[in-house]
């Protein structure tokens, strides 16, 4: 099943037109709550990163979004397409901000870590040989982005394969490739920096200790049941 | 004995091509930051005199527009980056520009930089958290103009 997020996201990325031709309101995007505390996910990622990164990172976006939606709306409206084009850059940005992170908040968990079991480790083996191997495509994939990006293990819905991608900015996993993500890892310096400062190969190998496989299998098979 | 050396010969192409964006990355962090560290001063701050204010007026309508638009353009570069205040060689004019990651003003654009902020993250995130437009704000206050006027004279030369 999809998250509420994802719905809302789908839901009032079009506009809703009432029947005398005028736009009626719509819903506003929100920012999720974290499923856990802000130092839950200590030792490996700080109850002050958490917070600043839920509060104002993925907030902003959210806010930004919202923004750039109501403009985007009275654009269409106006018939404007100079300035729809020009909202794209924002939509994507704030849009694949929201999405990237909401996503993010679920496939973290204080009881993750370890390895997958059932059709989810199956499935591994099969596209990468083994857990370890998946594990250390995208570690490396994920420590090479130069920049701000994301890594992911996202699931091919037309070949029924895992596969790891990078991407930058917030450039959001299934728009851009076609990919449903599964699981991500935000490589931004602000996912990391205060505790981490430069070495993002300690905060990308120490992320592993919290990853929430329960929700990565419950993505996959939600994206398996829309493939 | 020909395969043989032609098969090394785009067997090397191929690896020259594969390093182009760590030299492209590497090689603009390194230019990036040595320009850096030299157009900011614990002296510096205030405005410009002499040919660079000169310049600066005639190209931006004044001082404060200027900081205004490398400003904006700055604060609103999407992920990591940096803004620049550049000078065409070719039409002798100042420009502000935005560029992603540590590509290099000059080989991206032709732009010759005179002054940079980097907005990664890392520039500015221990002291200012989220909040970019403070760190920005504030970098005006250190701002070397004497390097930034020397840079300008150094471009002219060259074009």
């Amino acid at each position: 099943m999809l998250s509420a997020v994802s719905a809302s996201v789908a839901e009032s990325i079009l506009p809703k037109t009432g029947a005398l031709g005028t736009l009626v309101a719509r819903l506003k995007h929100t920012l999720p709550d974290l499923p856990y505390d802000y130092n839950a996910l200590e030792p490996y990622i700080s109850a002050d990163i958490m917070k600043l990164h839920h509060q104002k990172h993925h907030q902003t976006y959210v806010n930004n979004l919202n923004a750039a939606e109501e403009q985007l709306a009275e654009a269409m409206h106006k018939d404007n397409i100079n300035q729809i084009i020009k909202l794209q850059p924002v939509l994507k940005f704030n849009g694949g901000g929201h999405i990237n992170h909401s996503i993010f908040w679920e496939v973290l968990s204080p009881n993750g870590g370890g390895e997958p079991t059932g059709d989810l480790m199956h499935i591994i083996t099969r596209d990468f040989g083994s857990f370890d191997r998946m594990k250390e495509e995208l570690t490396n994939v994920t420590v090479a982005i130069q920049g701000s990006g994301w890594g992911w293990l996202g699931y091919n819905p037309n070949s029924f394969r895992l596969r790891v991608a990078a991407l930058p900015n917030q450039d959001p996993l299934q728009p851009t490739t076609g990919l449903i993500p599964l699981f991500g890892i935000d490589v931004w310096e602000h996912a990391y920096y205060l505790q981490y400062k430069n070495v993002r190969p300690d905060y990308v190998k120490a992320i592993w200790n919290i990853v929430n496989w329960n929700a990565v299998s419950e993505r996959l098979a939600a994206a398996k049941q829309c493939s | 004995m020909f395969t043989v050396l032609f098969f090394q010969l785009s067997d090397n192409i191929n690896q020259i091509i594969k390093l182009q964006p760590v030299l492209k990355f590497n090689g603009g962090g390194h230019i990036n930051h040595s320009i850096f560290w030299e157009v900011l001063s614990p002296n510096g701050g205030g405005e410009p005199t002499g040919d660079l204010m000169h310049i600066i007026t005639r190209d931006f309508g004044s001082f404060d527009r200027m900081k205004e638009e490398l400003t904006n353009v700055t604060v609103a570069i999407q992920g990591s980056g940096w803004g620049w205040l550049g000078y065409n060689p070719n039409s002798f004019r100042l420009r502000v520009a935005a560029l992603p990651n540590q590509d290099p003003l000059q080989p991206t654009t032709g732009l010759i930089p005179l002054f940079g902020i980097d907005v990664w993250e890392h520039a500015y995130y221990l002291q200012y958290k989220n909040v970019r437009p403070d760190y920005v704000k504030a970098i005006w206050n250190i701002v070397n103009w004497n390097a930034v006027s020397e840079r300008l004279a150094a471009a002219k030369q060259c074009s």
